[in-house]
């Protein structure tokens, strides 16, 4: 039984191998550049525009709409990587739906990467934020106690994006596979409705999460103008709890 | 038993422990989860896509640690590394 997509040999070379997980990753990778690009080549502001303009901008419009009600007071900026991140992942799972298929993610290196690159996109986004002070102090906030605590959690919700991802889809790919020995006919094709409704799910709480991760990097240490100084003396001052898009970047100093 | 059987025995055993064992608490979790928002959500219905975004994110983070059980009961069934150990070992032999 194939536990994941990187047992698929499509193709070996000595030690290089060409395993579903790299094939399937490329071809999504292709097909969701390529309709894109096509898409995008006649955009048009008029009225009257093409039917694949408006399932992108309702997307790109609705991811933007999720990603600001996080508390990201620019999505724009955000909107890249965590459009990208939804869209791969929800396209990986919405393909299980052609026969052959196996989705990308259901392999640990997938997910991992893509856990990684949120790992490396948060500090990034915090320290282009708030600087690299501003940023290293969130960590030693409220006390310097924290600091191991802090460190522990920013590594483990690394591996908790990675293993969730893969376990869902894995879980997925292998109840399919165990009910076709058992109940040949109809009953995994339910199964593989119920795999696309979770699939959607699991896209949106990656991405969810991410944009999360990445709000509380950015906006944690920013206080409101007028209470900055109220706040100033305070050791553990709270963080704002509405985060406007003022230009100061005012820091409550413990 | 020789060192084979121990390790299917063990294995197996401790792979349905796991998966049994480790959901239970979650299953609880989010059942209670699910229950809160859906009060909530027939108190206030106005706030249902604030309350429906935490749910999803709340039941991910609670379900994680199932999906952890079975990733272990998956690698314990699958994936053995001591059955992988033996296995090499008396190939060598």
């Amino acid at each position: 039984m194939h536990l994941s997509p990187d047992q698929m040999i499509f193709w070996q070379y000595g030690v290089f191998k060409l395993n579903g997980t790299i094939v399937f990753t490329w071809a999504l990778m292709v097909a969701l550049a390529l309709g894109s690009r096509l898409v995008t080549r006649r955009l048009s502001t008029e009225l009257v525009r093409s039917r694949w303009q408006n399932l992108l901008e309702i997307i790109v419009t609705a991811i933007m709409k999720q990603v600001g009600e996080v508390g990201l007071s620019h999505p724009e900026k955000y909107l890249g990587f965590l459009g990208t991140l939804f869209l791969f992942v929800g396209a990986a799972s919405l393909c299980i739906i052609i026969p052959g298929y196996q989705p990308p993610t259901a392999s640990l290196s997938t997910t991992t990467s893509l856990a990684l690159c949120v790992f490396v996109a948060v500090p990034l986004f915090g320290i282009e934020d708030q600087g690299v002070r501003g940023y290293l102090k969130s960590y030693v906030e409220p006390t310097v106690i924290m600091l191991p605590f802090n460190i522990i959690s920013e590594l483990s919700r690394t591996l908790a994006l990675a293993v969730r991802l893969f376990g869902n889809m894995m879980s997925g790919a292998m109840i399919v596979g165990i009910l076709l020995t058992i109940t040949p006919f109809v009953f995994p094709i339910v199964m593989t409705t119920l795999g696309l409704l979770t699939g959607m799910v699991q896209a949106y709480i990656f991405s969810i999460l991410a944009a999360v991760y990445i709000a509380a990097a950015t906006r944690s240490r920013k206080a409101n103008p007028e209470q900055a100084p109220a706040l100033a003396p305070a050791p553990a001052a709270a963080p704002a709890p509405a985060a406007d898009d003022h230009p100061t970047k005012e820091h409550a100093h413990g | 038993m020789d060192n084979m059987t121990i390790i299917a025995v063990a294995s197996i055993a401790v792979a349905g422990i796991t998966t049994g064992f480790g959901t239970m608490g979650p299953a609880l979790a989010e059942g209670r989860a699910v229950a809160t928002a859906l009060s909530s959500l027939a108190q206030q219905p106005d706030a249902s896509p604030t309350i429906t975004r935490t749910l999803f994110v709340g039941l991910a983070m609670i379900e994680s640690t199932a999906i952890y059980c079975f990733v272990v009961s998956m690698i314990l069934i699958f994936a053995n590394p001591f059955w992988n150990h033996v296995i090499t070992q008396a190939a060598g032999k």
